[in-house]
């Protein structure tokens, strides 16, 4: 998966060394993983790659460089929009925890 | 390479400033008593004299919105309204200043509903005097069509990077006729190159516009007072410049005109000078020692400016073509704040008048004058008074 740097975003010293507009610091500061409630899951077999998931995910988190989509969970934030949009049904929202897995 | 005289209203000569100035997107929705800018910009794209995208949006919250979205992959744009315009698309109009983009604008200057009217009054702009913006506030037309270009200067300086509203008065100035010295294009393309900047999205070097800061909000803040406060002494340089290519300057932040020994001072904004100007050159000539101030931005605000006039004189009004209602001018809020830093300060009187476009004569501002000359000798009355209003 080609995951986002996470780039730490250190406080200028002085406040001259704030930028004017576009800031260089990187777009990811820190993950936002712990606002989800509910995390979707992609079943690969059903899924049929359309991408409508990767095109609607307001998070850009669904990752298409590999054999299968990747949803990459540092910064999904469950809002669920990918499953409502999968005409396939290829997508599942599971209420964190239940699974098993550890989020 | 001289300027062509050319005879055209306020509304136009701000379109012919635009193209000018050439703009890469303009993004706008008519609104009275600008429509006739937007429509003679939209004809310019049209015939090809102006090589530009012009998106006709459907509100003014939509036209500020795409104008952000155009100034953040480093477009040089241009928007106007006026009005409920600008009171729509007011949520828009710190997110423009905070992300430091560039974008001029003109606002046709109409008084606010209800009473729903067409007419000018200066409560739409004033409004917004808060939201990050350069504010400026022309007399006639040829300043208009000259601060336009200048504008886009400022604006984009490096130091500044700051959106700037163009003030015209609804009618008085956009919808009158007048002569007008329209400048080469090749003068302005010498004094205004096109625009480059880093503030931008750009796929090569990836960066964070119109950021969230939660701690560090402050500090963006002040970092955007701190290079406001420049904004004066680019005005200077740019209207130098201006002035030694297209021969015209208009004062800097306030134009001071017989203040020097003036026993009693007026302060005016936009087109209400000419008026004054008239009466105060009439007055002068009985021998009355007036003298009339035009403030000319409102923002940054000219607080050293104003305490300097008013240090040299006994009486200064302020005339407000707007009511905060529950207190009184806002010209008058800002203007006092800056003289009571003063040793001795004058007897401060403001006047409220031209709402909802009512006229200001010259027979008013000659008792507006009056008045002041009374509080000059020492007279008391009112802090606030209303001029040609029937408050009984």
């Amino acid at each position: 998966m080609e995951r986002p740097l996470v780039v730490k975003f250190k406080r200028p010293d002085s406040i001259r060394d704030y930028p004017c507009g576009a800031f260089r610091v990187g777009t990811l500061v820190q993950e936002n993983s712990g606002w989800r409630v509910f995390r979707p899951v992609i079943d690969t077999g059903k899924c049929i790659k359309c991408l409508r998931c990767f095109l609607v995910c307001p998070d850009g988190v669904i990752d298409k460089s590999g054999e299968d989509l990747e949803i990459d969970y540092r910064f999904c934030k469950g809002c669920g929009v990918c499953a409502y949009e999968c005409k396939v049904g290829a997508i599942v929202m599971m209420r964190e925890g239940d699974d098993g897995n550890a989020r | 390479m001289p300027g062509r005289k050319v005879f055209i209203s306020g509304d136009e000569a701000v379109a012919e400033a635009v193209r000018l100035a050439r703009p890469n997107v303009i993004s706008a929705y008519p609104i009275t008593p600008q429509t006739v800018t937007v429509e003679r910009i939209s004809e310019f794209v049209e015939d090809g004299s102006l090589k530009a995208e012009y998106l006709h949006v459907e509100s003014e919250h939509s036209a500020m919105s795409a104008a952000l979205g155009a100034a953040a992959v480093g477009a040089r744009t241009f928007t106007a309204t006026s009005s409920q315009g600008l009171l729509y698309m007011a949520e828009t109009l710190p997110y423009v200043s905070g992300a430091r983009f560039p974008i001029v604008m003109m606002n046709a200057n109409r008084t606010l509903a209800t009473p729903w009217a067409l007419l000018s009054d200066h409560r739409d702009s004033l409004s917004q005097l808060d939201s990050g913006w350069i504010q400026v506030y022309c007399e006639n037309a040829q300043e208009a069509m000259d601060m336009i270009i200048q504008a886009y200067r400022i604006a984009e300086d490096p130091r500044v990077m700051t959106p700037f509203m163009v003030n015209l008065d609804g009618f008085i100035l956009t919808h009158t006729y007048e002569m007008v010295d329209l400048p080469a294009q090749e003068n302005v393309d010498r004094f205004l190159p096109p625009y480059r900047t880093a503030n931008r999205m750009d796929l090569d070097d990836p960066k964070t516009v119109c950021y969230a800061a939660l701690d560090d909000y402050m500090e963006f803040h002040l970092k955007q007072e701190l290079d406001m406060r420049k904004v004066p002494g680019v005005i200077e340089e740019v209207e130098l410049e201006f002035k030694g290519i297209f021969g015209r300057s208009y004062g800097g932040l306030v134009e001071k005109y017989c203040c020097e020994d003036a026993e009693a001072v007026l302060m005016t904004l936009g087109s209400v000078t000419g008026t004054a100007r008239a009466v105060v050159d009439a007055m002068r000539m009985e021998g009355k020692m007036v003298g009339l101030a035009k403030i000319r931005f409102m923002r940054p605000f000219p607080a050293a400016e104003i305490a300097g006039i008013a240090g040299n004189t006994k009486a200064m009004g302020i005339l407000d073509r707007d009511l905060s209602v529950g207190y009184e001018g806002i010209v008058f809020t800002n203007a006092r704040s800056a003289v009571c830093e003063i040793e001795s300060p004058p007897r401060m009187i403001n006047f409220i008048g031209g709402l909802g476009g009512r006229n200001i004569s010259k027979e008013d501002m000659r008792q507006i004058f009056d008045q002041l000359m009374q509080a000059a000798r020492g007279e008391q009355g009112e802090r606030v008074r209303f001029v040609n209003a029937r408050c009984e």
